[in-house]
């Protein structure tokens, strides 16, 4: 599904993403219903931080929150962009994993509950450096569990982007949601450029960025399920639309010989104009109509 | 040392398999038998480099798109044949210097590509396949979600050549504006940081770290004891819960990952107040 722009309605819209982690994740709840988990004055906080002098935050960057959506229960966990580029520690790691096992264990007592991941993280946080790739390999772990009950929906509006380890989480999601503003890759262009040199990317040319790792292009590529504007009332509906979908008959990482094939007739012997990927890939592997 | 060197992958596979071929119509980066351990033949799978991949950007032991889907395709068919069966062990050998960084792996969408192959290692020990990971030399990042984080039991040997790390040392100095040296220093203290495998084991992540006197030329011996050592966390694995909670439940973990366990239960009781409501 993809939004068109409503510039008559732009005036009325509430921006998605001038709203701080704890604002997007409450928008998405049914009025009322929405409950912080481990929220900042319970105080957990990473232990790794102010050891190398770095102030820690009393959330940790990430926000836990369960309530309903369209009447149905569901967990919300948002990473903040603002704290450490979202980045995973210890703590936010630990959240977001528990939140998920929590959700799995309800569906598996009868009680559906659905997961929506607002992810706007560089991937790892350095500064805990191990401790995070281990809860990004726990976090796809738990994307696993629950996806087999009820849906896993990524988020990403930006203006982070969601990169590193954490963009394998939401390759795991039952369905990815993106704006024009969103980014979605394992390595962003500055990590490219150092490790493959100027010549392979050059992390100034924002159009190449865009043109790669931009929503826009994700979409038109069969990569994500929604494109959304920047909107937060669009967004909601949209999740709740996707929540109200199901578990997805094959997740998109689970369609490997058709990703496979697609890999093996690329011509690798040049570069690519990212647009030339859209005329065979865009027929999304979703079960998406296109509008 | 820590230098990719690439050679163990191969080492290893051939010590633990008689072989070290890909299976046809495989990228030669990636290394598939079936062989005798213990009483199961197990799938061994293992990344190596390939100066002639089709992708420039993965010819030097880096996991790219077409290592990845393969790895996917291989486990996937495991898991396949023994749909009404006893589960076979899957194995993963790991050496990796990392994911690919390239142009062409970010449009052709590589996040999708290693989450396949995590979502078929993942699917493959929840469906009850013991997903055993031997790290022999490097386990970088991307590389390691990619191939064996998603295991239910890790190995690692004891040794200077071995490595389990977020992002290699110099590109995680010029990040965080440390000296390499200062970030060594700081690994010294603050065990997550430390690229020394030891400091690893103390995070509590490890089913045990291995002492092998030679790994880049192991003899009869110890490919016998390293042998002995898959089948005892094959049968731990069996016997065990299918999913990762052995990682916080060592006794290195109790210790190391208190605020984990702390973040996990405090969330548990706020979760089932809520619905006490």
């Amino acid at each position: 599904m993809s939004y068109e722009r409503d510039d008559a309605n732009s005036i009325n819209r509430q921006s998605f993403i001038e709203l701080d982690a704890r604002e997007r994740a409450k928008a998405l709840f049914d009025v009322g219903t929405s409950r912080e988990l481990l929220g900042p004055f319970d105080r957990v906080e990473s232990p790794w931080l102010s050891m190398q002098g770095v102030t820690p935050q009393a959330d940790d960057g990430c926000v836990v929150m369960k309530g309903k959506i369209s009447g149905q229960a569901a967990v919300v966990v948002a990473l903040e962009g603002a704290f450490q580029g979202g980045s995973m520690g210890e703590v936010s790691g630990a959240k977001l994993t528990a939140a998920l096992d929590l959700a799995c264990a309800d569906n598996e007592k009868g009680v559906p509950t659905s997961a929506v991941m607002l992810l706007e993280t560089g991937g790892v946080r350095l500064q805990e450096a191990n401790l995070g790739l281990a809860a990004i390999a726990e976090i796809m772990a738990s994307i696993l569990a629950l996806r087999k009950h009820a849906p896993v929906i990524s988020v990403t509006a930006g203006t982070v982007g969601c990169f590193g380890g954490m963009s394998l989480a939401a390759g795991l999601s039952s369905y990815i949601v993106l704006t024009r503003e969103a980014r979605l890759g394992l390595n962003g262009p500055e990590v490219i450029e150092q490790e493959s040199g100027v010549d392979e990317f050059d992390s100034s040319d924002r159009a190449l960025i865009w043109a790669i790792h931009g929503g826009e292009q994700r979409y038109a590529t069969g990569l994500a399920d929604a494109l959304v504007e920047d909107d937060t009332q669009q967004l909601a509906d949209v999740v709740r639309q996707l929540i109200a979908k199901g578990v997805p008959p094959v997740h998109r990482s689970s369609q490997v010989a058709l990703y496979r094939g697609r890999i093996a007739a690329l011509d690798t012997s040049r570069q690519w104009e990212p647009r030339e990927l859209r005329a065979t890939w865009g027929t999304s592997s979703s079960v998406e109509e296109k509008p | 040392m820590s230098e990719h060197t690439g050679i163990r992958g191969t080492v290893w596979f051939r010590a633990l398999t008689g072989q070290a071929y890909p299976m046809s119509g495989d990228p030669d980066s990636v290394l598939t038998a079936d062989a005798l351990l213990g009483e199961d033949i197990s799938r061994f799978l293992c990344v190596v480099r390939n100066p002639h991949a089709r992708f420039p950007c993965a010819r030097d032991g880096q996991v790219g798109l077409e290592e990845a889907y393969t790895l996917a395709t291989r486990v996937r068919e495991i898991i396949e044949q023994d749909k009404n069966a006893i589960k076979r062990p899957i194995i993963a050998i790991v050496d990796v210097k990392s994911q690919a960084y390239g142009r062409r792996e970010e449009t052709a969408a590589i996040f999708l590509a290693a989450a396949a192959a995590a979502d078929a290692y993942g699917t493959a020990r929840l469906a009850g396949h013991p997903v055993i990971t031997l790290v022999v030399g490097h386990a970088l990042s991307g590389g390691f979600l990619t191939h064996g984080y998603q295991a239910n039991r890790i190995l690692a040997f004891d040794d200077d050549g071995v490595m389990i790390h977020a992002m290699h040392k110099e590109a995680a100095a010029r990040i965080t504006r440390r000296s390499v040296e200062s970030l060594e220093k700081l690994g010294e203290t603050i065990s997550p940081l430390s690229y020394d495998i030891r400091d690893y084991a103390k995070l509590g992540l490890l089913h045990k770290l291995l002492h092998v006197d030679s790994p880049d030329n192991p003899s009869q011996q110890e490919i016998q004891h390293v042998r002995d050592e898959l089948i005892a966390a094959i049968e731990d694995a069996r016997n065990s819960p299918v999913d990762l909670s052995n990682r916080l439940q060592s006794k290195e973990a109790r210790e190391t990952r208190k605020a984990s366990i702390l973040t996990r239960s405090m969330l548990e009781a706020q979760w089932a107040d809520e619905q006490a409501n």
